[in-house]
């Protein structure tokens, strides 16, 4: 690795004015995919600014009427811990769990996954079901920004020099609500998505109220595919509903071809991806209203 | 840049120490080069092979992907803390009776990382203890002797509890 500086702020502000200043800067949270980049000279910087010290980046918290704010340096293993997480965003307790192993988990988190701006990002999609804004702060104003519109190709996201992603604002889910996460990989755990699907559904008597849905690695970023839940808003409960669902997730992917898959192949797996997860949200949905 | 080295404070196996690192060292480095803790093995060095598993304040992570300037203030027990008094760890000897190594480079890490489950779950699943060290990448054996190790363990950290 080259050598880089390191600084380890204990503010919102502080760490602003510090990436505000350098700005080859580059955040380091749980450091899972940024140290490997360094090492391998994907990126270089001059200097390492550790956020982990600053209380609201590492903060779980939860209000009835707000929902929840999840610091962006949150690791996984808290996450997938967490009761009022597993029981009201589950989508976002098993993503939390499924990316990478233990080793990682205790250390990785969804604001860097998101920053890392992968196409495969596993949590994205599911923050994006979720309906997630993520709390900016820079040297100016604060902002918020949908997630969905946070990715702007691989590698490259809308945070401008001196600003710092410093959590996610997830909306309190309602009644009759389920989420899930699937995705497809060659192994069973430690992989990449060859494509994912993350879904949220609320559900009122045998019919879907709203739904949101969003894909992993079948776009230069996580897409969020907004017609596709807005087809099965007061559609009924029926596998043709999810079918039509499932296919307009499948034209909405511009996947490629690479080592994980052929174009065609990712787009089969969107059909089936979305399918399989709006049965599993909407089986949780059914057991959270019984 | 300043090109200087940080003093970074942290416990290693219950001991206090001090050492100078600089910033672009990884934990691991500064366990085996600074402090002479060998025992933590540099696999792949980019988070795959679980070989430098270390537990960094009750989590077992990759010493490779954590920086040794990221240790201030932490708590941290590798390999050369688990056995107590010159007697082995149940763990460590579980691995040794059930013969669940050959080469022995991965077992430093699978030692650590079922030493870290054991700790908070008594008595994991196999599912548990296969999802739990899938981040263990061993060359040689396989598998099963490992699993098998883990639940002797787990069986006699119960019955020393019990």
């Amino acid at each position: 690795m080259k050598w880089f500086d390191y600084a380890a702020p204990r503010t919102v502000a502080e760490a602003a004015g510090i990436l505000a200043s350098h700005p080859g800067a580059l955040p380091l949270a749980g450091g899972t995919d940024l140290l490997g980049q360094l090492r391998s000279r994907v990126r270089e910087t001059d200097l390492v600014v550790d956020v982990k010290r600053i209380p609201e980046l590492n903060e779980i918290s939860w209000d009835a009427a707000r929902g929840l704010t999840l610091g962006a340096a949150v690791p996984c293993y808290r996450i997938s811990a967490h009761p009022v997480i597993r029981r009201a965003y589950p989508a976002l307790a098993d993503v939390a769990a499924l990316i990478g192993g233990v080793q990682i988990q205790g250390r990785a988190s969804i604001g860097g996954n998101l920053c890392n701006a992968a196409p495969s990002a596993d949590a994205v999609p599911v923050l994006i079901a979720l309906g997630a804004v993520c709390l900016v702060s820079g040297p100016g104003a604060s902002r918020e920004v949908r997630v969905e519109n946070f990715c702007t190709a691989p590698r490259r996201h809308v945070l401008e020099p001196g600003e710092i992603l410093v959590a996610f604002q997830l909306p309190p889910p309602g009644p009759g609500a389920g989420s899930y996460y699937l995705r497809f990989i060659p192994r069973n755990e430690m992989d990449i998505a060859v494509a994912g699907a993350g879904v949220a559904v609320t559900l009122d008597d045998g019919h879907i109220r709203s739904a949101r849905i969003a894909l992993a690695s079948v776009a230069p970023t996580p897409l969020f595919v907004e017609e596709a839940g807005e087809w099965l808003a007061g559609k009924p409960v029926e596998p043709q509903s999810l079918a039509a669902a499932a296919d307009l997730a499948r034209k909405a992917a511009r996947p490629i071809t690479d080592m994980r898959g052929t174009a065609e192949y990712r787009r089969h797996l969107c059909a089936v991806l979305t399918r399989r997860a709006l049965e599993a949200a909407i089986k949780r949905a059914k057991e959270e209203r019984s | 840049m300043t090109h200087r080295k940080t003093l970074v404070r942290a416990t290693v196996n219950q001991e206090s120490v001090e050492f100078l690192c600089e910033p672009r060292q990884s934990l691991l480095e500064c366990l085996r080069d600074i402090l002479g803790l060998t025992g933590a093995k540099e696999g792949c060095n980019d988070g795959n092979c679980g070989a430098c598993t270390v537990i960094l304040d009750g989590r077992p992570v990759n010493a490779c992907l954590v920086l040794g300037v990221e240790a201030e203030g932490c708590e941290i027990e590798t390999i050369e803390g688990i056995a107590r008094a010159g007697a082995l760890h149940p763990v460590q000897r579980a691995y040794l009776e059930s013969a669940a190594l050959q080469c022995g480079f991965c077992t430093p890490g699978l030692i650590v990382a079922t030493k870290a489950l054991l700790d908070q779950e008594p008595n994991p699943s196999e599912e548990r203890i296969r999802m739990w060290l899938a981040n263990n990448l061993c060359r040689c054996t396989g598998y099963d002797k490992v699993i098998r190790a883990v639940q002797r363990a787990a069986e006699e950290m119960r019955e020393v509890r019990a």
